[in-house]
Formats: C-alpha cells, sequence, structure tokens
C-alpha cells in the first residue's frame, strides 16, 4: 500500500486499479463473487432438483404473473445499466454524474424490492406458503436469497453515498464504489438466471 | 504524524494489542493457541469414545452421549483445529515467503479470525444447551432434521455457517496476497511449494465452502423454519443432502491436506540438504489433485444407490487421483535420495508422514472399488483409512511445521530429545490406534456404534486400540509440556537461519521487525536465500531504497463484527428453544446490527500509519 500514485496531473484513467489497495480489493472481490456463484448454482440445484415436489400445493405456473416478473427484470437491468453509467463518469472524474448515476440505481433497486415483496405476499394469499411444499421452500429461498442480496448491495451503495456525498472521485474511494458496482452486476446475473431457470420454465410448462 | 503513530503503538496495553492487531505474524500465533484448544479439546473426547469401545458391552456411556461425542470430535477436528492450525503456518510464512510485509488485506485476516473463532465457540455452547451436535459430522438427513435432533444439531448449523464464513474471507485474502504481493522476482513457479499449496488450498475454500454455506442454510432453514427440502412427506429429498455435503466433503479432505504437502516440501529439502526434486512437477500435481477432487464426490456414496454407471465413472475419477498422489511420494522420495540427511523431529515428522500416507492412499483406492464397498462402507476400515490420511498427513506435516518454524516464530527452539520422544510415541500410538481398525473393520465392526457384544472377536482388538489411543495422548501431553520447559530453558536465537535452510523467511532477523523487510527483497532464483548464500554475499539484495515503512492500523472492528455474528447465530438458536419470541428476535436484531453497523462504520477511511526512517534504521541496527 505503500506506492504512491501521482496526480498532479489528474486521476489515472483506471483509478480503482491504480493503487496496490485497490488491485487486492478489486481481485478480492472477483474471489469473492466466484464463491457466491457456486452458492448460487447450489440453490439453483436444489430448486431444479425439487420444482415438481409441489406435495398438492399450488406449482408455480398456476400462480405466475409474467408481467410483472417481466417489469422487475426491466428494472434491474436499467439499475445495472445506470451504475455502468456511474462508473464510466467516475472514471472521467465527473463525481457528480457517478452520485446521480448511483442515485438513479439505488432507487431502481428499491423498486424491486418493492415489486418482490408484492409478488410473493400474492402467491402467500394464493395459497403458496413457505413449509407447503418442498416445490415452496426451494422458490422462496432462492429468490429469497437473492432479494436479500439485492437489499445488501442497496445498503452498500447508500453507505458509501452518504459517506462521500461531497469527496469528488479519489484514489481510496474509486475502487470502493467499482467494488459496489460490480456486486450489483453479479445480482443482475443472478436475476437473468433466476427469471429463465424459475419463472420462463414455469410460464413455458416446462 | 508518523512520530504520533510510533508512540500511539507504544501505549497500548497487551490484551489490547492481541485484540485489534492486524498483524499476520500475531494472527498467525492466535491461530495456533485457539487451534490447539480446540484440538485438546476435540482429543479429549476422542479418548472418551476409546476408553467406552475399550471393552465389549462397556456402558460408561450413553449411545447419545456417544453420538454427541463423534460429531463433535469429528467436526472440531476439522474445521476448528485442523484448518486454523494450517491458517496459522500459513499467515506466519507465506508472506515472509514472498517477501512480503504483510497479507493483502490484514483487516480481513483479523475479521477471518475472529469470525472462525466465535463460530467454533457458537459450536461449543450446544453442550451447555441440552447437548453437543449428534448425527455424525456429515450430519445425514433425516437423522438431522428437526424430527430427530435437538438444538445440538442447531449450533452445528449456524456455528459452522459462521466459522466457514471467516474461513472462506480467509482463503480469499491468501489468494490475493500470494497474486499480488509477491516481491520483485518472485515469479509463481518460483514461489516455494508451501505458497503453491497454500494458494490452492484457498482456491478449493472458495469454490468448496460455499456448497456447504448453501447446505447449512438449508438444514437451518428445514430445522428453524419448517423448510421441506429434505422430509420426504412434502416432497423433500434427502439425497440431495448427501450430494451437497459431499460435494463440499470431498474437496475438503485435499483443502486440509494441501498445506500440510506444502509443509513437507519445506522440510524434507531443508533437513535433506538438497532442493525439492522435480518442483514444476510438484506444482503440476496439487493443481491435478486440486482439479479431481471435485470429481469424486460420489465415492462416498455407492452404498446409496445411485446406480453402476454412475458408480463406475466415480470410482474410475477416484482412482485417478492416485497417479498425482504418486508423483509428489516419488518426488519427495527422490529429494531425500542421496541427500545429506539431518533426522531432528522435524525430519522425522517429515520423513515418516510418506510411507503413512502412502497407507492411507493405499486404503483410498481400495475403498474406491464400487463394488467392494459394500463391503467396507460405514465400517471401521473406512475410519482407519481417513485416520491414516488425517493424522499420518495432516498432524505429522502439522508437528513437523512447528519445529520447523518455531525458532523464527518465538525465538527458541523446542527441546529436540523431548521432541524425538513425542514423536515416537506419537507415531507408536497411531499405528497401534489405527492400523487394527482396518482389520476391525475387515471383519465387521460397525463405525458409529457405542458398544458391541462380547464374544464376537472384538475384545482383544479393541483394547490394543484404546491402549494406542493412550499413547497418543502421552505424546500430545508431552509435546505441551515441550512448549513451556522450553519457553524456560531453551536458548535464544539471535541468527537469522538456525537451520542453513533455503527460502525467504529465514533471511529476515531474528526476532522479525514487525515491517519484516526493511527493504522489500529481490528474488533472483527459486529457493533465493540459498542462492544468494551460494552466488552471492549471503544477503538478500534490496530491490528498494530504505525509506519510511507504511503499516496498517490495528482495529477493534473484526472482533466486535465477530461477536455481532455469534449473537446473531445464538439469536437463530434460540427460535427452537423454550423462549418468548419477543426475546429471541431482541438478539437476533442486536447481533444483526452489530455486525452491519461495524461494517458501516469501517467504511470510515483509515490510512495506516508510517514508521519513520530513523525509527528502521535503528530497530535494524539492534536485530541485525
Ligand atoms: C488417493 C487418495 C484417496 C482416495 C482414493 C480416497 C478414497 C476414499 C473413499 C472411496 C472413501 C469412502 C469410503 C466409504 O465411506 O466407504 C473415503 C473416505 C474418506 N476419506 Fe479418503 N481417499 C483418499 C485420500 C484422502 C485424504 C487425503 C483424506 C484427508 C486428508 C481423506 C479423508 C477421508 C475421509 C475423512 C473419509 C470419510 C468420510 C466419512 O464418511 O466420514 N481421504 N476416501
Ligand atoms: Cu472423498
Amino acid at each position: 500500500m505503500a506506492d504512491h500514485v501521482d496526480v498532479s496531473q489528474g486521476l489515472p484513467a483506471e483509478p480503482h486499479r491504480a493503487t496496490l489497495e485497490g488491485k487486492n480489493k478489486f481481485l478480492a472481490m472477483w474471489c469473492f463473487l466466484t464463491g457466491e456463484t457456486i452458492m448460487f448454482a447450489t440453490f439453483f440445484g436444489t430448486f431444479l432438483g425439487l420444482r415438481h415436489q409441489t406435495a398438492g400445493g399450488p406449482a408455480l405456473a398456476d400462480l405466475v404473473a409474467l408481467p410483472l416478473v417481466f417489469f422487475m427484470t426491466m428494472l434491474l437491468l436499467t439499475s445495472s445499466l445506470t451504475s455502468v453509467l456511474g462508473i464510466l463518469a467516475m472514471k472521467k472524474n465527473n463525481f457528480k454524474a457517478m452520485r446521480n448515476y448511483f442515485v438513479i440505481t439505488v432507487l431502481l433497486g428499491f423498486g424491486f424490492i418493492g415489486c418482490e415483496i408484492y409478488e410473493f405476499y400474492h402467491y402467500y394469499h394464493a395459497g403458496l406458503g413457505y413449509t407447503t411444499s418442498a416445490f415452496a421452500s426451494s422458490f422462496y429461498t432462492l429468490v429469497g436469497l437473492h432479494g436479500f442480496h439485492v437489499l445488501f448491495g442497496l445498503g452498500w451503495i447508500i453507505t458509501l453515498l452518504s459517506r462521500y456525498w461531497n469527496a469528488g472521485v479519489t484514489l481510496t474511494n474509486a475502487h470502493k464504489f467499482y467494488a459496489a458496482s460490480l456486486y450489483w452486476h453479479f445480482i443482475d446475473v443472478i436475476w437473468v438466471f433466476i427469471f429463465t431457470v424459475v419463472y420462463l420454465l414455469a410460464a413455458g410448462g416446462a | 504524524m508518523a512520530t504520533a503513530a510510533a508512540t500511539q503503538t507504544k501505549n497500548k496495553s497487551v490484551l489490547w494489542d492481541w485484540l485489534t492487531t492486524v498483524d499476520h505474524k500475531k494472527l498467525a500465533v492466535l491461530y495456533l493457541i485457539a487451534g490447539t484448544l480446540f484440538f485438546v479439546k476435540a482429543g479429549v473426547m476422542a479418548v472418551l469414545i476409546r476408553i467406552q469401545l475399550m471393552t465389549a458391552e462397556n456402558d460408561l456411556i450413553s449411545g447419545q452421549v456417544f453420538n454427541e461425542l463423534i460429531t463433535m470430535h469429528g467436526t472440531i477436528m476439522l474445521f476448528l483445529a485442523a484448518t486454523p492450525l494450517l491458517f496459522g503456518f500459513m499467515n506466519f510464512a507465506i508472506p515472509l515467503q514472498i517477501g512480503a510485509r504483510d497479507v493483502a488485506l490484514p483487516f480481513i485476516n483479523a475479521l477471518g479470525f475472529w469470525i472462525f473463532f466465535f463460530g467454533g465457540l457458537l459450536l461449543s455452547m450446544s453442550w451447555f444447551f441440552g447437548g453437543g451436535a449428534d448425527a455424525g459430522w456429515t450430519a445425514y438427513v433425516p437423522l438431522s432434521t428437526r424430527e430427530f435432533t435437538g438444538s445440538g444439531m442447531d449450533f452445528y448449523a449456524l456455528g459452522l455457517q459462521v466459522s466457514g464464513f471467516g474461513t472462506l474471507i480467509s482463503g480469499i485474502n491468501f489468494i490475493v496476497t500470494i497474486i499480488n504481493m509477491r516481491a520483485p522476482g518472485m515469479t509463481m513457479m518460483r514461489m516455494p511449494l508451501f505458497c503453491w499449496t497454500g494458494l490452492i488450498m484457498s482456491i478449493l475454500i472458495v469454490v468448496a465452502f460455499t456448497p456447504l454455506a448453501a447446505g447449512l442454510a438449508l438444514l437451518m432453514l428445514d430445522r428453524l423454519f419448517m423448510g421441506q427440502f429434505f422430509i420426504p412427506d412434502y416432497g423433500g429429498n434427502a439425497i440431495l443432502w448427501a450430494h451437497i455435503f459431499w460435494i463440499f466433503g470431498h474437496p475438503e479432505v485435499y483443502i486440509l491436506i494441501m498445506p500440510a504437502f506444502g509443509i513437507i516440501s519445506e522440510v524434507v529439502p531443508a533437513f535433506s540438504r538438497k532442493r525439492l526434486f522435480g518442483y514444476s512437477a510438484m506444482v503440476f500435481a496439487v493443481i491435478l489433485i486440486a482439479f479431481l477432487s471435485f470429481m469424486v464426490w460420489v465415492h462416498h456414496m455407492f452404498t446409496i444407490g445411485i446406480g453402476p454407471i454412475t458408480n463406475s465413472v466415480f470410482a474410475l475419477a477416484t482412482m485417478t487421483i492416485a497417479v498425482p498422489t504418486g508423483i509428489k511420494i516419488f518426488n519427495w522420495l527422490f529429494t531425500m535420495w542421496g541427500g545429506k540427511i539431518t533426522f531432528n523431529t522435524a525430519m522425522l515428522c517429515a520423513s515418516s508422514f510418506v510411507p503413512t500416507f502412502v497407507l492411507g492412499g493405499i486404503t483410498g483406492v481400495m475403498l474406491s472399488m464400487a463394488p467392494v464397498d459394500y463391503l467396507y462402507h460405514d465400517t471401521y476400515f473406512v475410519v482407519a483409512h481417513f485416520h491414516y490420511v488425517i493424522i499420518g498427513g495432516i498432524v505429522f506435516g502439522l508437528i513437523a511445521g512447528l519445529h520447523y518454524w518455531y525458532p523464527k516464530m518465538f525465538g527458541h527452539m523446542l527441546n529436540e530429545t523431548l521432541g524425538k520422544i513425542t514423536f515416537w510415541l506419537l507415531y507408536i500410538g497411531f499405528h497401534l490406534t489405527f492400523f487394527i481398525q482396518h482389520i476391525l473393520g475387515l471383519i465387521g465392526m460397525q463405525r458409529r456404534i457405542y458398544t458391541y457384544m462380547s464374544g464376537q472377536g472384538l475384545e482383544t482388538m479393541n483394547m490394543v486400540s484404546t491402549i494406542g489411543s493412550f499413547v497418543m495422548s502421552a505424546a500430545i501431553i508431552l509435546l505441551v509440556v515441550n512448549i513451556v520447559y522450553s519457553a524456560f530453558t531453551s536458548e535464544r536465537i539471535t541468527v537469522r537461519d538456525p537451520w542453513d535452510a533455503r527460502t525467504l523467511e529465514w533471511s529476515t532477523p531474528t526476532p522479525i521487525p514487525e515491517y519484516n523487510f526493511a527493504q522489500i527483497p529481490q528474488v533472483r532464483s527459486l529457493d533465493p536465500w540459498f542462492y544468494e548464500k551460494v552466488h552471492g554475499d549471503g544477503k538478500m539484495k534490496p530491490s528498494e531504497p530504505l525509506k519510511d515503512i507504511h503499516m496498517p492500523n490495528g482495529s477493534i472492528l473484526p472482533f466486535l463484527m465477530a461477536l455481532g455474528l455469534f449473537i446473531w447465530g445464538f439469536g437463530m438458536v434460540m427460535i427452537n428453544m423454550d423462549v418468548p419470541t419477543v426475546v429471541t428476535g431482541i438478539v437476533i436484531a442486536v447481533g444483526f446490527i452489530m455486525t452491519f453497523g461495524t461494517m458501516v462504520l469501517h467504511s470510515k477511511e483509515d490510512h495506516g500509519y508510517y514508521i519513520p526512517l530513523e525509527r528502521v534504521k535503528k530497530i535494524e541496527k539492534e536485530v541485525g
């Protein structure tokens, strides 16, 4: 961490990887996401193994409102896009734009969470409790875990935003915003898989 | 700023210093102490198990307590004794061996330790709340579900979840350290083998502990929130657990053996006075073993009835692992071949590792033959197999590493006479205990039974096995005695390199200054320290001028964050206890807020401090 980066001429092109600390966090984040991927893969496997075990309770095909889920997907995909724009702004040293993009990301994320809560509420009242069947447990666990990740990501970005609201892009916060946005993309990719494996398969009758 | 920092380090009390340290050398000591405590605890359980099995129809220990003992013994030994002890040596040696001032993420390093530690405490709390976990370390469902087991299994699921998270982030820290923090010239193919095996172990942790986390989460949801994953009535599937557990479980055994391989690969060349034979083949072999270790998990499930084709595929894959393992064995033998061998305690352990581990490997290949496994499975033959690889491999590796690095870590040697007696007691006791268990298994003694009938030819061999376990206990007690005795009687060591060894950690002064290297060394070859002794002037060439040294600040946050997880975990277990829901909710909330609150606090910037040049010069003069 004792390396000195000359910032007299402005920030380097990749401010999040300019210091050793930034490089270390960058690699650590990738390792962490690798682990998370495998953890999610296990939950996906569980879901795929149990998705027909409805034990007389409702199946997803009976309940799913695909338009709502599609809308949620759009919210999350757009939030991923805004976080990319945020990082691009960061690389151009345009802190204000970055801040605004991240604020939009957060708002979209909350929109997603709201829809998800509504969705679960709806399923619950249609007779799909957590303990109804093996399918129900594995569905709520997989999708709920993703929801928890979204919440964690929101908390993370909000913490960074409030901590650095007026700080400008620096070598010590660039990698933090970068890591948070990486995490946010990861959540998004997981959702794309949930959308296909959980919802499209059910709606398609497979 | 610099002087303020220097005085600041002086004023801390000792306890505060250890609670807040982020220094890899101190965390190494903490790991060793915590690992030893858990090791002794699980060791006492093992002796109790053996006493119960000493005679036929013994009623000293009830079946229930026996189940708790075997479960907690296995779980603690693997997760809370072997792993942290190995982490201890990795923490100490890896940054030094790659020529770094610290690990890549010192804060995460401390956090990993405290989370592991509090996870272990959480698991251990089960004794005070209705008894330990009792469904075997493999926690097979449906035995481990809410229907058949008490709160012990809740502690198991949450304790392992917490401590596993600590292990995971420590593993990530090691990966980043090894990839990013190497000194100039220290290419991947010049790294000591201990760093290579540490890297591979850490990668395995990232890919194997995460399925375990998922599995434990399912188990917890099943037990606490009436999930339906494993109970067939509502469509659950019991085999699912076995798959998830062993997808983690088989790589786990290699997670443990890898660093032990590494220690052996350091000790054998050092005391054979030869470079490691076939370095690149060794690297290739560990990578191959790591890869294959994910292809074999079904060999633990041959008798579950998955079908002959699957069984055959996994049987073949399992046998394949013997090939890279064989490469390693021969390379150790060829390293010793023609060397000037010094048989001190470290080398005795390292060299006896080789034949003992081979025996464990051979029984492994025997077990991998699916049709015959119907005969061996769940008998003492399996117990003998894994103790040959675990004690013959990991424990001997650990004791070799302890004697080897001890002078560098603590500034004095361990007493050699006591050390040699320890070794021989352990070696004889070990074979006495476990060799005979092969035969017990072959004549049909089941594992995990708490007693057996007389007149079936089991008494004598069980008696022998128990006596062997007493001999092993004597060895471990002697080791502890040796540590205390040597602390008082051994001469202080001030030389850098008491063993005339080969790798970079021996180029640092003893005791090691907190910044390890005043100047980061320039590495010119494999075995860099030995190279400079032979081809250079016996000193490492510096890769940078002397200057102020940047150091990270200590922090109490890792401790608090881990404590928060402990409280949260305990609150989760309370869900199944007879306490008002409000209380449970409060405990969970307190833990949760504590963990995430400290996380938010941690986002405050901390730029560390500098040790000024004059102070570095002064320290170097004192130790040099
Ligand atoms: C050549 C290498 C190895 C082979 C072919 C092999 C093969 C096997 C097989 C087939 C089993 C299942 C036996 C059964 O339950 O019927 C087994 C069990 C086991 N092995 Fe190995 N093994 C090898 C190395 C290792 C190593 C290096 C370790 C640990 C460091 C290890 C630890 C274990 C453990 C703990 C079990 C028992 C798990 C349980 O049921 O509780 N093995 N091994
Ligand atoms: Cu295995």
